[in-house]
């Protein structure tokens, strides 16, 4: 569905994940991040890029993953987005929901 | 003489040398490595704890399903030397190859969550993903008198990540025909953010949980359980409570892949989702659950992996471009108990959908819907596995590539 973020059109899937990383700005990702209940700060950029750069080379990522990437480790990530670190911080970056097979 | 090495004589890798073995020209050997001398029908776990099959009916020589072409040696593998084309073995023999296919899979590591492998393990926190976890914990069902039952993901990627679910279902039927029902309160923990993850499967399925009153926790990312106490706590301090612990622990692959040092943290080997090339040298293929590629680690994606990567073994040995065509196709049942199944069928961008398979509009079997004719399936599939997916024979009516025919596309919305 078609909608606007921070004065930007962006299309987003029924869960309300962007369908196209091009359409993610620092401005989007901020309202995003609005909605999740989650001020960006200095401290959450390099994770956000970090799990964009791993999405971009199709590795799935883990909450384990994050946590070994040396930007953070898991109780930071957790301080940093409580309540379902990678499903939120997914969000906020412009990646896919991580899923399982159903 | 030229050498293909293969690692692992699991699903995958016996698969592959059927396959090689009646493809490849007579100026190749083939050789194929691992230290177990039985083959284990995986799939067949599942029901090892309800009583529904014992050891016995999901257990054959390894031997037994290799080709008369390949030399199997049962050793364990200490390291590759991805520069020198070397396989070391533990015994100090060194194995040259000019091409190698790695499919030794994945195994749980329960000593990576603390407090899961130490003095309550099989006692009362049991898996279901080994044979002998299996078999206690059929032992164990069957002592039970009741209480809270908890069945836990620990963190993905796992093999199969439809068994959590299928076991939840299963237990809830046993517990049902053995008159417990009133006794046992199953409780489903899982580090994703429901049960179900994908729309449709959420939206069609999300019901059984509750017909069944089985309670879900998501978004819980174990920490450490403290066995003394019976309880998993998560990352946030958020702790679940347990009488009885069915854990999935954390998958990793081989540990000769970490000490060759070319694995991911959870040592499975970086491989192009496409073409099924590893990313640590040319002439290293990876298979099955071992890759890293975003497909599902089950034994359907194996099988339907086969084809691309025969096409492109041959591909290499002849100097040509790879196919880069594998579509992360994975076809599962999914017992839901009582007797019924789902099926299921996807791949890397079409969720599961409901429709029929494998004939559009007949079926017999129903996508995303249970029946029992998708049971009868799934008891059926252990012929299918020892008789033609590891023996390498094309399994009819079901392509490698995923078929759109027949099924409810037009309800995806994305």
């Amino acid at each position: 569905m078609e909608t606007t973020i921070a004065g930007k059109q962006v299309k987003l899937n029924e869960q309300g994940y962007l369908t196209d990383l091009n359409e993610w700005s620092r401005e989007v990702a901020t309202a995003l991040a609005a909605e999740e209940g989650v001020e960006l700060g200095e401290e959450h950029w390099p994770v956000l890029e970090y799990l964009q750069s791993q999405h971009k080379q199709e590795v799935p990522l883990t909450i384990r993953k994050v946590g070994k990437s040396g930007i953070v480790d898991i109780k930071g990530f957790y301080a940093l987005f409580p309540g379902g670190p990678l499903k939120k911080a997914s969000r906020i970056a412009g990646i896919p929901k991580p899923a399982s097979c159903i | 003489m030229k050498h293909l090495v293969i690692l692992g004589a699991g699903t995958a890798g016996t698969m592959m040398s059927n396959h090689l073995a009646k493809t490849l020209s007579k100026e190749w050997d083939i050789t194929i490595i691992d230290q177990r001398k039985i083959h284990h029908y995986q799939p067949g776990y599942l029901f090892i704890p309800f009583g529904t099959y014992t050891e016995s009916d999901i257990v054959k020589p390894v031997k037994k399903f290799l080709p008369s072409r390949a030399k199997y040696i049962q050793k364990p593998i200490l390291t590759v030397d991805k520069d020198k084309d070397l396989v070391h073995l533990e015994d100090g023999q060194a194995i040259p190859y000019d091409l190698l296919i790695i499919a030794t899979g994945t195994d749980i590591a329960p000593e990576e969550t603390p407090g899961m492998a130490g003095p309550h393990w099989h006692k009362s926190i049991f898996d279901f993903y080994t044979l002998n976890g299996a078999v206690k914990l059929h032992r164990a069902l069957e002592e039970w008198n009741g209480g809270h039952l908890v069945v836990h993901i620990t963190e993905m990627p796992i093999k199969c990540p439809v068994a959590p679910l299928e076991f939840t279902f299963l237990a809830e039927s046993y517990f049902h025909e053995r008159g417990m029902s009133d006794k046992v309160k199953i409780t489903f923990v899982t580090p994703m953010d429901g049960a179900f993850t994908k729309p449709v499967a959420s939206d069609q399925l999300g019901h059984l949980l509750k017909d069944k009153g089985i309670d879900v926790v998501p978004n819980f990312n174990v920490m450490e359980i403290d066995g003394d106490a019976k309880k998993l706590i998560d990352y946030e301090g958020k702790e679940v409570s347990y009488d009885l612990l069915v854990t999935v622990p954390t998958n990793k692959g081989a540990d000769y892949i970490e000490r060759s040092g070319f694995g991911d943290e959870l040592n499975f080997v970086p491989t192009h989702k496409g073409t099924l090339q590893s990313k640590v040298k040319e002439n290293i293929f990876c298979i099955g659950d071992a890759t890293n590629i975003p497909a599902s680690k089950a034994g359907s994606v194996a099988h339907f992996e086969g084809e691309i990567l025969m096409e492109n073994v041959k591909r290499f040995i002849e100097g040509r471009e790879l196919k880069d065509e594998f579509d992360g196709h994975a076809n599962c049942f999914v017992e839901t108990g009582h007797g019924k199944a789902l099926l299921i069928d996807f791949n890397y961008t079409h969720q599961p959908v409901s429709g029929t398979f494998p004939f559009p509009g007949i079926g017999p079997l129903t996508l995303l819907k249970e029946s029992r004719m998708n049971h009868m399936g799934k008891l059926a599939f252990k012929w299918v596995y020892w008789n033609m997916l590891i023996t390498g024979r094309h399994i009819p009516f079901v392509p490698s590539k995923m078929s759109e025919a027949g099924k409810n596309f037009e309800e995806v919305q994305s």
